[in-house]
């Protein structure tokens, strides 16, 4: 939308809501009884000391679909990378508070991230084969963490688990940079999946594909559901209503000092997030009236 | 005015307002003189080729083509004169390969270490000395292994029997002089390689080493062995070194303990010495200095071909 256009708040309420209500049947209200994957306490990101993100505290529950929503520079990505100490890459990154995976504190002086990272896979924004053959790209992960097993049919499982087998199972040894843009993802999420993961975090996991694409991968994400829990970063509202179990919004509050942190405005089941969210502020970015 | 001209008038001097202002004379100008200046090098090339050339095949009517490959006696200039050019092959493959075995894992290692593992404080410490190795002149390279590394190190400190003059403290010493291209060539190789790969590894589970060896390093193969190849040919083409730690004796043995002399070496000090322009020992200066740039030329025809057929393209 350009600045000449008149703002127009209609259509994308209408066109997200019913596709919420249709898609996700709506979580169990009963939040106590359902198994927590993560728990962020009080968490803090900085970089070079300005905070990105602030005070988030909220759970993460095993074997749902957890969304997090808001505007560009909330620090949505942030946190999802500090769940599996992604941002140690980042030598300015700070984390503050407490994140449990499980009942372990990832940011104990004893926790090695290198085995966090086993359990806790992540697929990026942008598709990002290794540039070797497709058999190559899933062996990677087996090899380097020295799994057991024949080879050849933990390529197959996973590549079944990825929805890809059938694409690509005659042309397993061809260069991966090969494949389409939704492919490339695919073979991403199956090579994530390889190394038996818990938790798969995805980084807007379609921004860069086709609408058919996306949907597949959507598809994807509804079975994976059964033995993973994701969470998702996702700049498409109508996405999070599809797949997702739970959603945070963030939102960014700008600082004196034209600092922006991130916030979370309100986490709850998708369905209330989309139909009746408590905040205004969450109401007006959901049916885009703002972002 | 009738309408149909009227609207013609309106559109010349519609496309009047995107017309130039006025003719740039100036920007054909410099196109010239940049083409005049990128047909410089052209031109040089064409020139060394030619000269190398004239000379090279006036001596290819004296000595036969088998007789220099094939002779493996170098002694250009005795009063029984053969012209084997092996001794001098063998000198410069030598003193090659010490140096790349020295240079090699050297020049890898610190690009490895400064592209991956080095935080930008301790990158910005080194690379100032790395740069400062690669500015110090052959020449001095040259004596400090006649002077120093032979007699101090070599013999005294390590205690090997060495002669004064030998292919290994020569080797060594190249190695040092071609470590800083080895490891800046091949460091922007790997500071190249994008961090989406790096991040898709790591997110399962990697070790900076793994990260390092299976996916940085393959991924910056072509950067790499551009380096290599560039370490190489400097040190074909070096001659100070030699010319002064080698001893300039022919040698057809293997053993780096032993004086030598290279192709280099040998163009530098008969070019200096007293052979008269025209005679069958002034050709030969051409001839070894053809056969050097044939060696050079094949080595980059081969790399190229290397770097195609392993090269891993990312997007």
């Amino acid at each position: 939308m350009t600045d000449l256009d008149p703002p127009d708040t209609s259509t994308g309420h209408a066109a997200i809501t019913p596709r919420a209500l249709q898609v996700r049947e709506p979580a169990p209200t009963d939040l106590a009884s359902r198994e927590r994957i993560f728990s962020i306490e009080d968490v803090t990101i900085s970089y070079s000391g300005k905070a990105a993100v602030r005070d988030i505290a909220f759970p993460i529950y095993k074997n749902e679909i957890t969304a997090l929503i808001g505007p560009s520079g909330c620090g949505k990505t942030t946190l999802l990378r500090a769940l599996n100490r992604m941002n140690d890459l980042i030598p300015t990154a700070k984390v503050e508070g407490k994140v449990f995976y499980h009942d372990i504190d990832l940011y104990d002086s004893a926790v090695d991230p290198v085995q966090v990272r086993k359990r806790i896979g992540m697929v990026f924004q942008k598709p990002n084969p290794f540039p070797k053959s497709i058999y190559d790209n899933i062996a990677f992960g087996p090899r380097v963490l020295g799994m057991k097993g024949d080879m050849d049919s933990i390529v197959e499982s996973a590549l079944r688990k990825g929805a890809l087998w059938d694409e690509v199972k005659d042309r397993l040894k061809t260069n991966a940079f090969g494949m389409s843009g939704g492919q490339q993802q695919r073979l991403c999420i199956a090579r994530a999946l390889a190394i038996e993961p818990d938790v798969i975090l995805m980084d807007e996991p379609c921004s860069a594909l086709d609408p058919i694409s996306t949907g597949r991968i959507e598809d994807l994400m509804d079975e994976l559901r059964a033995d993973y829990s994701i969470v998702i970063v996702t700049h498409n509202m109508q996405q999070a209503a599809r797949v997702s179990d739970m959603t945070a919004f963030f939102t960014v509050e700008l600082g004196q000092d034209d600092s922006r942190t991130g916030r979370v405005v309100e986490y709850d089941a998708t369905e209330k997030i989309f139909t009746s969210p408590s905040d205004p502020r969450t109401e007006a970015y959901v049916t885009g009236k703002v972002g | 005015m009738d309408p149909t001209q009227a609207s013609s008038q309106q559109a010349a001097s519609r496309t009047a307002i995107l017309g130039a202002a006025r003719p740039r004379y100036g920007e054909k100008l410099i196109r010239v003189i940049l083409f005049a200046f990128a047909l410089v090098s052209v031109l040089t090339t064409t020139g060394i080729i030619v000269s190398l050339l004239g000379n090279t095949i006036d001596f290819f009517d004296v000595v036969s083509i088998w007789d220099y490959i094939t002779g493996g006696e170098w002694s250009p200039l005795f009063s029984d004169p053969k012209f084997g050019v092996w001794p001098l092959v063998n000198g410069t493959l030598l003193v090659t390969a010490v140096a790349l075995v020295v240079a090699i894992p050297l020049g890898l290692g610190t690009a490895i270490y400064l592209s991956e593992y080095a935080s930008r404080r301790v990158r910005k410490a080194i690379k100032p000395f790395l740069e400062l190795l690669a500015g110090i002149p052959t020449i001095v390279f040259g004596y400090f292994a006649l002077t120093y590394f032979t007699p101090v190190v070599l013999k005294q400190f390590l205690g090997i029997e060495v002669g004064s003059f030998n292919a290994l403290s020569a080797g060594i010493i190249m190695g040092f002089m071609v470590l800083p291209t080895i490891a800046s060539v091949s460091e922007d190789g790997m500071s190249a390689v994008p961090a989406s790969l790096r991040e898709g590894a790591y997110g399962l589970g990697a070790s900076k080493l793994q990260v390092s060896l299976r996916i940085v390093f393959p991924a910056a193969l072509s950067g790499i062995v551009a380096a290599i190849v560039l370490g190489v040919s400097r040190a074909i083409g070096e001659t100070m070194i030699v010319l002064i730690a080698g001893g300039q004796i022919p040698n057809t043995g293997i053993d780096p303990r032993e004086a030598f002399e290279t192709m280099t070496a040998f163009i530098a000090a008969t070019g200096k010495g007293d052979v008269p322009t025209g005679s069958i020992g002034y050709q030969t200066i051409f001839a070894v200095g053809f056969t050097l740039f044939v060696i050079t030329l094949l080595l980059n025809a081969v790399s190229i071909r290397f770097v195609r057929k392993y090269r891993q393209v990312y997007e």
